[in-house]
């Protein structure tokens, strides 16, 4: 095909010129991209790379570790230990199931925690890791870490959780944690964000939950790097939280486990307070239960265990426990009645058996009647009349105002839940409360701890360390905080005559000490110490007149939960008063009988900072006593060890 | 201009056509794909894989094809250009047949080392097609309507049968790159007011239908137009892609983040971006001086061809260069367009940077012809 080139150079002349054209055009076009791209990139870069930003950070809460609790020598009752657990982001597993297969046949997966999971995912984004295994074993977690590419999506994660090494043995006092729950959040007004992570622990009860505001520190914060689908990419930088305060308790843990192991399955508590600076050395409540249970979520099975349980594991006797004081309370009524000059010390009263008060008789325990009874006689034999009587003289307010002035009636300002008041009734109380005018009856019947009259083991123990001191001796369960040591609760002298004090501890003394006194058979014989007591046997029912005529019933023929309840107060050396301990039995029978030797032998344990020798105890009892102390060392070494010894 | 014509000028031959190549084409050519093998690596957190190293090889293989393509004279393929159509055709029709689905399309054939994508090839084929066809056509003839009619059809054939993909991107490239042959062969410029006008008409008659009876578009594909309008307005449906390359365009600023710095990218905010968004990435970290060069540098290709092709003073040689330096041109500003929201998202690669075979391939090949056509151009003995 032959053309001719003039025709040829026509057309590649138009081309040319639509050729330039064409190329001016696309030279046009990149110019918009450049001026757009110079739009986006020069004048919006501010506002660009301030979305950018917004893209990629995240701000991550770090949660403070939580302040640690230590007894009175530095033995650790709280900590934070990292805790194990399995995680799993469901998105990077692909099939969640046969993960959570594999993953159990590797370690065994609690189907409650499984279940749990499972509600979780379906609530959260797939790229959020959820919880399948929580404080499992390092040796779980290796097993895991191998397996890792067979695993996809699946991640070991360390974090702190709450760990009670010392067990149930300060249940009571410490409290527990646990996760925050919608009901927490629902009674705080504006909650720290640091809450709102998910599975945070806060205090739940006892002094965990009082101290709350110092255990838990600040929370500090990450800014994170995310990815498109929020996973975490790197840390920008962070601000760590301040760590809750440590405390230090007056306990003793030492002397906790062995009152906590002496008073084994008893439903009682006991309480240990030292004399000169109100330090509560123990403070035990039995039953008692394993705080770590509640740590990260109690079962179903053993929280309907432990609130069935008719002991009430659960609850914490020594302060939120009220008890009729029962003869525990003569020491008082005998101090108002001196105090107030309506008896003399050497006086005596009459006891027939019973006393005629308004018509009605009230009747001493012992119905043969203790014939002429002094003040020593009254405490010593724990004489019902006398108190009868002399508490009608005396009149019930002033024997209420001398029991407030012994801690009883008062709420004592523990870092403990649900601390109990007690009662001290007065004529004003009683119209207060019942609308009823005071009769002469309940005078008698409050003057040997009856009746109206209420009181915790811990006022009693209080009540029993003023009594040897003479000092309103307030008692002290913090020690420091944060290292700073808190005041002593020594207490300025009480307005008692010196005289009157030292009349009604020579009458527990001999309680303890004479032949003829209730707590006789558990009684200290060490030459250097010397024990003063005072039993008491409380009615937890009234006793009909019917029943009073054909005879009233044993105790042990009784149903539990209908019989006496045992207490027993003491302080030792007599001389020198240390301790001062009160022990209550609930529903335990006579005072002299179920909680004296409890009291005795918590009172030598403290004494001697350990096991004592057999050499204090009387005679006759030493090969009984030794077989109790090995029986209770067996019994203490059951604990776990190895947290014991782990000293701050 | 014949096979005659061709060996009476002095064209070079055997190995001395080496020292012919246009060299300062090949140099761009390489350069641009290292702007590529860069932005691989940075989006691939600093990795030679998995993008980096087939994407070298693939240029390495792709630079071997454009050398034995210069090396074979323009002729050839003058006379090729039917049989590489025809053969386009029906692989566009095999992948119909027995393509493999990926993003919800037709588009692959595995051949075994590679996927090819049939409408890759198109592209090239049909440009080819047209200045042969603009070769042979006898210039009085070009703008008679019974002449402009066949190449229109030549061109809707492979068009109707890669929209079926579907692929609208490509399909719009084709007609465009199509257009854009007749327009420079001389074709009467009122076609193309007609066409252009028409095209006006048929938008605006689009969007007059809306919430009509006569509706000419199903609601769905409204929404998506309304997206692409204002992508505020779905920012994390089908806006997000719109709007996170806007954001890490933006965020680059006048000079980047710096290479590996840039953080939409790294952390998945954006979408394809190892393909389609590549420049978003490159954007970002290298800013506004690093798009603009970019930009600079596929403009100076272009005028390269441009060069070239009024120096080949034969009509199937400018043709086919021209037409390849559209498809080109169409590529980067499409994808660019797309990128800087100025466009709708339709999926064009940015060429020789995006990952990916077949396009990095096709275009070596069709810059192969280019040279052929660079080294074979006619040369007076008298010069």
């Amino acid at each position: 095909m032959k053309r001719n080139s003039k025709e040829l150079d026509a057309s590649h002349g138009k081309m040319t010129r639509r050729a330039l054209l064409l190329g001016g055009l696309q030279l046009a076009f990149a110019g918009g991209l450049a001026a757009r791209m110079r739009f986006l990139q020069v004048d919006q870069a501010d506002e660009f790379r301030l979305l950018a930003e917004e893209n990629r950070i995240n701000i991550r809460l770090l949660p403070p570790a939580r302040g640690q609790i230590f007894d009175r020598n530095g033995l650790i009752i709280a900590q934070n230990s990292p805790s194990y657990r399995i995680t799993v982001v469901p998105e990077d597993a692909g099939d969640v199931e046969a993960v959570i297969d594999k993953l159990s046949s590797l370690l065994p997966l609690d189907p409650e925690d499984l279940e749990r999971a499972r509600t979780e995912m379906r609530r959260s984004p797939p790229f959020l890791p959820i919880t399948l295994a929580d404080r499992i074993g390092w040796e779980d977690i290796s097993k895991v870490a191998v397996n890792a590419p067979a695993l996809p999506g699946v991640t070991p994660e360390v974090g702190l959780t709450r760990v009670y090494p010392q067990l149930g043995d300060f249940a009571h006092v410490v409290g527990y944690v646990g996760p925050v729950s919608d009901y927490d959040l629902s009674k705080m007004e504006d909650p720290e964000p640091v809450l709102l992570i998910p599975r945070f622990q806060i205090g739940k009860v006892g002094f965990e939950a009082k101290r709350e505001d110092v255990l838990r520190g600040k929370a500090g914060a990450k800014r994170v790097e995310v990815n498109a689908t929020g996973r975490v990419m790197r840390e920008l930088d962070r601000r760590e939280g301040i760590s809750g305060a440590d405390m230090q308790l007056t306990t003793d843990a030492e002397l906790q486990n062995y009152v906590q192991a002496r008073l084994g399955r008893e439903s009682a508590a006991a309480v240990v307070i030292d004399c000169e600076d109100g330090d509560i050395r123990a403070i035990c409540s039995s039953p008692s239960f394993d705080p770590n249970l509640f740590v990260r979520g109690i079962s179903v099975a053993d929280y309907r265990m432990l609130t069935e349980d008719n002991y009430r594991p659960l609850s914490n006797k020594t302060v939120q426990g009220t008890y009729p004081p029962g003869s525990t309370f003569k020491m008082i009524t005998a101090l108002a009645a001196l105090e107030q000059g309506v008896i003399g010390p050497e006086e005596t009263v009459w006891c027939p058996g019973y006393l005629k008060v308004a018509g009605r008789r009230f009747h001493c325990w012992k119905r043969a009647g203790h014939g002429h009874v002094d003040l020593n006689t009254s405490l010593k034999r724990s004489c019902d009349v006398y108190y009868y009587d002399v508490a009608i003289k005396t009149g019930i307010d002033n024997i209420s105002a001398m029991a407030n002035k012994f801690g009883l009636g008062i709420k004592h300002d523990l870092p403990m839940s649900a601390v109990a008041q007690g009662i001290t009734p007065t004529k004003e109380w009683k119209a207060r409360s019942y609308g009823k005018d005071w009769l002469i009856g309940d005078t008698a019947n409050s003057s040997i701890g009856q009746g109206f009259t209420l009181a915790s083991p811990l006022q009693l123990a209080v009540m029993t360390a003023r009594i040897a001191t003479g000092r309103s001796v307030t008692p002290r369960l913090l020690k420091s905080l944060d290292g700073v040591e808190l005041p002593s609760g020594a207490g300025d002298p009480l307005d008692v005559s010196e005289n009157s004090l030292r009349m009604v501890r020579r009458g527990m003394y001999s309680v303890s000490n004479d032949r003829r006194g209730t707590g006789y058979r558990s009684r200290i014989i060490a030459d250097n110490i010397r024990m003063a007591g005072k039993s008491g046997t409380s009615q937890v029912r009234n006793i009909t007149a019917a029943e009073r005529a054909a005879g009233v019933i044993r105790n042990e023929d009784l149903p539990w939960d209908r019989r006496d309840h045992a207490l027993y107060v003491c302080f030792a050396p007599y001389d020198k008063p240390k301790y001062a301990v009160a022990v209550v039995v609930e529903h335990g029978g006579g005072g002299s009988r179920a909680a004296a030797p409890i009291a005795r032998d918590v009172l030598l344990q403290a004494l001697y900072d350990g096991t004592p020798p057999l050499e204090a105890y009387p005679k006759g009892d030493r090969s009984r006593i030794k077989a109790q102390q090995e029986r209770l060392e067996r019994e203490r070494v059951k604990r776990p060890l190895g947290s014991r010894s782990s000293k701050a | 201009m014949s096979y005659l014509e061709y060996h009476a000028k002095s064209t070079p031959s055997g190995l001395r056509k080496i020292l012919y190549l246009n060299w300062g084409l090949t140099l761009l050519l390489i350069t641009v794909s290292s702007v590529g093998f860069l932005m691989l690596y940075s989006v691939a957190g600093g990795s030679f894989s998995p993008w980096v190293e087939p994407q070298v090889k693939r240029f390495a293989l792709g630079l071997g094809v454009m050398f034995v393509v210069a090396m074979i004279p323009i002729w050839f393929w003058r006379n090729v250009s039917v049989l590489a159509y025809l053969g386009s055709l029906a692989l566009l029709v095999a992948v119909e047949l027995f393509g493999t689905v990926g993003m919800g399309a037709q588009r692959w054939i595995d051949i075994g080392f590679m996927r090819l994508q049939p409408s890759e090839v198109t592209k090239i084929a049909l440009v080819m097609l047209l200045a042969a066809y603009y070769d042979w056509l006898p210039a009085e003839k070009t703008s008679r309507p019974l002449w402009v009619l066949l190449p229109v059809f030549l061109i809707l054939l492979p068009t109707a049968l890669v929209l079926k993909q579907p692929d609208l991107g490509t399909s719009i490239l084709l007609m465009a790159a199509g257009g854009g042959v007749m327009f420079l062969a001389g074709v009467h410029w009122a076609y193309f007011v007609a066409v252009i006008a028409a095209g006006v008409g048929l938008v605006s008659a689009v969007f007059q239908s809306r919430g009509t009876d006569w509706q000419l578009l199903k609601d769905y594909q409204f929404r998506r137009i309304d997206t692409f309008m204002d992508p505020s307005q779905d920012p994390l449906g089908a806006g997000y892609h719109i709007t996170q390359s806007q954001i890490a365009l933006g965020s680059g600023g006048w000079s980047g983040r710096g290479f590996m710095q840039g953080t939409q990218s790294r952390l998945n905010f954006l979408p394809e971006k190892h393909t389609d968004f590549i420049f978003t990435t490159l954007a970002e970290e290298f800013g506004f001086i690093g798009g603009v060069t970019l930009l600079f540098i596929y403009m100076l290709i272009i005028l390269f061809c441009i060069a070239s092709a009024i120096a080949a003073k034969d009509r199937f040689s400018s043709l086919v260069i021209l037409g390849i330096a559209i498809t080109f041109f169409l590529f980067f500003a499409v994808n660019m367009s797309m990128v800087m929201g100025l466009a709708p998202v339709v999926g064009v690669p940015l060429p020789m940077v995006s990952y990916g075979g077949s396009a990095m391939l096709v275009l070596l090949g069709a810059f192969g012809i280019v040279q052929s056509a660079h080294i074979h151009r006619p040369r007076h003995s008298s010069r």
